[in-house]
């Protein structure tokens, strides 16, 4: 046995494959890793819903619907206005820890980027093969939670095909931010806890969740208007129950999402190229 | 294997690596030796094409690594100074994927591996998440790691600082066999042992340059005489006994802690100190080693800063 004779498996050919494949080598790692987590994604992407939707749906929309009868707001009983909300912060919520965990990991807590960078891979294959991986979380967190709504009744069976896909493209977008937001973090003390009072509490306050952002005076209004997640549940809503959109909107509101998931990913790749190579 | 030629890298005003030049041949083990901040993992990081230099010509496996750092780093195995293995893999997932992120295809990993594991004397622990392991094994599995994508050029920083003598010895041991095997390694170390136990030629850097460069043994020849007398008068009478004994030995230096007299004859030097009617609290008679080249060329012991 001889440990460093040339293996046969060392060709040019494995050498342009890797260079290639980058992104998804590191999301297979990424998904090894999250597999050993999955008792906890489970119960999170189960419990989350069915918690939300017992006390809010329920709890809360037997308040609402008792007040303004059965086609309380927006004409639909509170449950079906909620469930695009809902399921929109899931998965914008399930893709945070799929980002943020791994990337203060990676640069910071074991260094893991470091040794990526030191294989074929690059900077931007790492950034993609995060968002790559998380989008699976993203996946599964919102068919399960589309699950749990169709048997609250809160939506349809033909919302499969349109209440899914702006969820998962929330995610994807909201992933891709938090990809560019953390990947310049130096110091993690207190970053995910501010994220989350700053950006993320406010944000799914103020979107026009629980009521329509209209109800809110016009000074917090600008919360809804700039957060993915209040175009991500206008969408929905459009969708699910056909709420009152003009076109104008509901291309502004797609273009948002795409916008800001495709300028995330940009400055994430060249944030995460420039760390590992300075 | 590796061409530099006035390499440097500068961080702002500050220039960590000043021009340097050196070359390393196949299947030579090269160190680069020096104090801490002496610019030796800045210059790894240029030859394992993942840090940019800032000028100078630089070539790797013949390719420049600015223009073909992938294609570079596909044939390197690198071991960082800091272990960064991941705390939530086992140590055969740790390899499996490593050597995934070099598209090495599973049905070469898997034998690989098994040979990977034997060689970091790490087969009992195949199964175990890695924050369990000791300090050697997890610089063992490191090492072994390194080797996955059986490179070209195997580059150690600091392979065995902070670990233990017994753990440091089991990987000297290892580090031994990759050379008979033939290996070309890249070491930087601040321990002079290590130097002289793995390394056919080396550099010695400080502040950024390389001060001198040989085999371990030229360069004690070159910088140091055959033997040294250390002699401790205790801290407040060093530096008064001193010139009194300077031209006993071929060069004195005074350290704080203790003067060391260089000679031919360690023997014979000791007892004409003592014939002068001084007498050291300790006195140790020794072969000059890499550390005495050191503090020759830089006026400073290795383990200050």
């Amino acid at each position: 046995m001889s440990l460093v004779t040339r293996a046969p498996a060392h060709s040019p050919e494995v050498d342009r494959r890797a260079a290639r494949r980058g992104a998804l080598y590191v999301a297979e790692y990424r998904l090894r890793s999250m597999w050993k987590w999955r008792r906890s994604i489970i119960t999170d992407g189960l419990g989350n819903p069915i918690l939300y939707l017992t006390s809010i749906g329920l709890g809360v929309g037997s308040l609402v619907n008792a007040n303004l009868g059965p086609t309380g707001i927006d004409g639909v009983p509170y449950l079906v206005f909620l469930a695009p909300a809902l399921i929109t912060a899931a998965a914008m919520q399930g893709v945070m820890n799929e980002i943020m965990f791994p990337t203060l990991a990676g640069f910071l807590w074991d260094k893991g980027f470091f040794a990526m960078r030191a294989t074929p891979i690059s900077g931007g294959q790492i950034a993609d093969g995060l968002l790559l991986a998380a989008s699976a979380r993203i996946v599964f967190t919102t068919i399960v939670y589309w699950l749990v709504l169709l048997a609250f009744g809160a939506v349809g069976w033909s919302s499969a095909l349109t209440l899914i896909p702006v969820a998962i493209l929330a995610g994807l977008s909201w992933g891709a931010a938090m990809l560019a937001a953390t990947a310049n973090v130096k110091d993690d003390s207190g970053f995910i806890s501010l994220a989350m009072r700053i950006v993320i509490m406010p944000m799914f306050l103020f979107s026009g969740t629980f009521y329509p952002l209209s109800s809110l005076p016009l000074a917090v209004q600008w919360i809804g208007w700039i957060s993915p997640l209040w175009h991500a549940t206008e969408l929905g809503r459009w969708l699910s129950y056909g709420m009152a959109m003009p076109p104008w909107q509901v291309a502004v509101s797609l273009a948002y999402l795409l916008g800001l998931g495709a300028l995330g990913l940009i400055i994430a790749r060249r944030r995460f190229e420039r760390r590992l190579t300075s | 294997m590796i061409s530099a030629s006035g390499l440097t890298k500068r961080y702002g005003n500050f220039t960590a690596v000043d021009g340097i030049d050196f070359e390393v041949a196949r299947g030579e083990s090269f160190g680069v030796l020096g104090p801490n901040g002496a610019g030796k993992s800045t210059t790894m990081r240029m030859i394992a094409a993942t840090l940019l230099r800032t000028s100078g010509d630089l070539t790797i496996l013949g390719k420049d690594p600015s223009r073909a750092g992938p294609a570079i780093r596909a044939h390197l195995g690198v071991v960082p100074q800091q272990d960064n293995n991941d705390a939530e893999l086992t140590v055969r997932e740790n390899l499996y994927v490593y050597g995934r992120y070099f598209g090495l295809p599973r049905s070469y990993l898997k034998p690989r591996i098994e040979e990977l594991l034997a060689f970091a004397q790490l087969e009992d622990k195949r199964d175990t998440k890695i924050d369990t392991l000791s300090g050697g094994m997890k610089r063992r599995l490191t090492i072994a790691r390194g080797l996955i994508n059986d490179p070209e050029i195997l580059m150690l920083d600091e392979p065995t600082t902070g670990l233990d003598p017994q753990a440091r010895h089991i990987l000297w041991d290892r580090l031994f066999r990759l050379k008979e095997d033939g290996a070309t390694l890249v070491v930087t170390t601040h321990h002079m042992d290590e130097a002289e136990q793995l390394c056919d030629r080396l550099v010695v850097m400080d502040r950024g340059r390389i001060v001198a460069e040989g085999t371990p043994a030229s360069l004690i020849r070159e910088y140091a005489s055959r033997e040294v007398v250390e002699v401790r008068f205790g801290s407040d009478h060093n530096a008064e006994i001193a010139p009194l004994i300077a031209d006993i030995g071929e060069r004195t230096e005074v350290l704080p802690d203790r003067i060391l007299i260089y000679t031919e004859t360690g023997e014979e030097s000791l007892q004409a100190i003592v014939a002068r009617g001084f007498s050291p609290v300790t006195s140790l008679v020794r072969r000059s080693s890499l550390e005495d080249v050191f503090l020759r060329l830089t006026g400073r012991t290795l383990e200050d800063e």
